[in-house]
């Protein structure tokens, strides 16, 4: 095996210019598959981060009631009519609270009281979504902080924070006075604290955020809430924390992933394509590497018959063309995947992606993959082609 | 008691191609070579020199008749056992010097012994070295083999047949590519190396000139031993 190592490593160093080339071929193929592993995995992290950046991965709400069947036997049509006149709600909501909190996985809880309103200011009405949060959860679920274009993101009892396109609409500014009427048939009167802008449309028109105790009243919740928002880490976690959630607390349990399902079908055919490429790449290395162990072949064919007529046995003959295919895809692995690190690194993260940048994740390039990948496929690749070293006649390759 | 030959053949037959297109180059070769024998196989071109040369080493497989050598019927063996039995028995000079380019004297020397390994040991280094300093080209082992005259070449060729101390060695026209003075250096050599350590030389030419410095000549003309 040395000695043949040592065989394959002169024939390379015999034709640098030709083994520099092979290398930089595979080099090249190296750097394709690790880029589009890149960019394939940064477009799902990020079109991940957009989609769930400002929304809720899990949220606990009260479990549709079945009604209870009174007239007993199996052959009975039952019609079954939601009772719209009463409000779903989390009557003791303070024990799954504290259960999610200390869950594993969960970054964040911030139980809610939802319902829908109209503002009006002037002769100006609009529908809104109201959400009543605690002031220091504010920015639990919706990073609302982060979004604040105008005023501040205090939630006094008596102030609104409002989307900016509701603001636009209304021609709202902070300090004026709306009023807010309630599904519940409630009125009050709020003053625009805050004016923010997350970037998803139906938050930017219609979220009004309010202090949890107001909402209450405004509600008429006395005790109960509406919902439990809850943020875990990593997002695709959810799914998990959301079947135990559900289990310890008896709240219906949704994640962020059953609401997203073409999303996730998207990802998935765009993973498939990526993977389909960079099979397209490794096969390239693969035709490549065989190609020129076959060319080497013809070209060292005398060789070969003079190893052969002097004892060499047909395995050491192949042994010396897989080596020095292996050492070529290896090579050539290394090179790419380095280069490619480099170049990558030109790219700016995830979060400072703009529009029309590319969005490339170095972290999930495949860099180890890519070479245990193509050092394989450059062996398999050159055990082929050395095949063809072993079936050299030496009387016909010498020309005795 | 007579000694056993150290190559016999008997009956051998080499037949190419088939059916009307078959031509029989060896016609019922019976031959017996002793070690220590520095012979000539004498004949003109396409007589089936090289044909006999290239059985005898085990590189072809005769159409009949039967090979041995050091008491081994190798017309029976597997090849992976006749490719055993050359590289420890058997050392060939060719015409054209036929040394690995990418290779310095020394390692081509060791490289039939370094193949057979698979690794190159202190004891090879060293007895290529000997080989190279008795061939007169110690002061080149390092040298690749375009840095070599055609006569260095073949000296390298001679030493490179040796390192394994093979019973026979094979020579193809081992001067054909020479010119005369270079070729009486390395039939010099050869006739020491034979004197010196027994070896049997097996040297196939059509040149005059390179059968006298053989001490036995076999006549070979269209397949079939012609005397001696």
């Amino acid at each position: 095996m040395r000695y043949a190592a040592k065989i394959a490593l002169r024939h390379l160093l015999a034709t640098p210019g030709q083994s520099l080339l092979l290398v930089l071929g595979v080099a090249t193929g190296v750097g394709v598959f690790v880029f589009m592993s890149a960019l394939i995995g940064g477009l799902a992290t990020l079109l991940t981060l957009r989609t769930v950046g400002n929304i809720a991965h899990i949220t606990l709400e009260m479990p549709d009631r079945d009604p209870a069947r009174i007239v007993p036997g199996e052959r009975v049509q039952v019609a079954v009519q939601k009772d719209l006149s009463r409000r779903e709600q989390i009557l003791v909501w303070q024990p799954a609270v504290a259960q999610a909190e200390v869950a594993a996985g969960v970054v964040a809880v911030s139980p809610q009281i939802r319902g829908s309103a109209f503002v009006q200011r002037g002769q100006a009405v609009a529908p809104v979504g109201v959400i009543g949060v605690q002031p220091d959860k504010l920015s639990a679920i919706a990073d609302i902080g982060k979004a604040m274009v105008a005023g501040s993101d205090a939630l006094t009892p008596d102030g609104v924070l409002v989307g900016a396109t509701l603001a636009e609409d209304l021609g709202l500014r902070i300090g004026q006075v709306v009023r807010l009427r309630s599904d519940r048939g409630r009125e009050r009167s709020f003053r625009v604290g805050g004016i923010f802008a997350l970037g998803i449309s139906t938050a930017d028109r219609q979220a009004v955020y309010m202090n949890f105790n107001t909402a209450r009243a405004l509600f008429d919740l006395p005790s109960g809430i509406s919902r439990i928002e809850i943020k875990v880490a990593p997002p695709d976690a959810a799914p998990a924390i959301a079947a135990r959630l559900r289990r310890a607390t008896g709240l219906e349990a949704t994640a962020w992933t059953e609401d997203n399902a073409q999303l996730f079908d998207a990802l998935d055919a765009q993973g498939r394509t990526g993977t389909v490429i960079k099979a397209f790449a490794l096969v390239t290395i693969v035709i490549g590497i065989a190609s020129a162990m076959l060319l080497s072949i013809v070209r060292r064919r005398g060789e070969i018959g003079i190893m052969r007529a002097v004892g060499a046995s047909p395995r050491f003959v192949l042994t010396v063309f897989a080596i020095e295919g292996t050492l070529i895809g290896t090579a050539g692995a290394v090179a790419g995947a380095l280069v490619a690190w480099l170049a990558l690194s030109a790219f700016p993260p995830l979060t400072e992606v703009e529009g029309g940048g590319l969005p490339v994740d170095r972290a999930q390039g495949d860099f180890l993959l890519a070479i245990a990948l193509t050092a394989c496929a450059a062996a398999v690749a050159s055990l082929l082609a050395a095949r063809q070293a072993t079936r050299v006649d030496p009387v016909e390759a010498i020309g005795t | 008691m007579s000694r056993e030959p150290l190559v016999s053949v008997r009956r051998l037959t080499k037949v190419f191609g088939e059916g009307e297109a078959a031509a029989e180059v060896l016609r019922g070769i019976d031959l017996d070579l002793g070690a220590g024998e520095l012979a000539a196989l004498l004949g003109p071109s396409g007589s089936g020199k090289s044909t006999l040369l290239t059985i005898l080493g085990t590189l072809l497989r005769p159409t009949g008749g039967s090979h041995t050598m050091l008491g081994r019927d190798l017309g029976e063996a597997s090849d992976a056992e006749r490719t055993r039995f050359r590289s420890e028995h058997i050392g060939f000079v060719f015409q054209f010097h036929h040394l690995l380019p990418d290779l310095t004297a020394l390692e081509n020397v060791m490289m039939p012994a370094a193949a057979c390994a698979g690794r190159e040991t202190a004891d090879m280094r060293r007895r290529a070295t000997e080989l190279l300093d008795a061939v007169g080209l110690a002061d080149r082992r390092d040298y690749r083999p375009a840095a070599l005259s055609g006569g260095q070449r073949q000296r390298v060729a001679v030493a490179r047949a040796l390192i394994n101390a093979p019973e026979l060695v094979l020579a193809d026209e081992p001067t054909g590519n020479l010119d005369r003075a270079s070729a009486d250096q390395v039939l010099a050599l050869i006739d020491r190396i034979n004197r010196e350590t027994g070896t049997c030389f097996l040297i196939s030419t059509h040149d005059e000139h390179v059968a006298r410095h053989c001490r036995r000549h076999v006549r070979l003309l269209d397949g079939r031993l012609e005397g001696e």
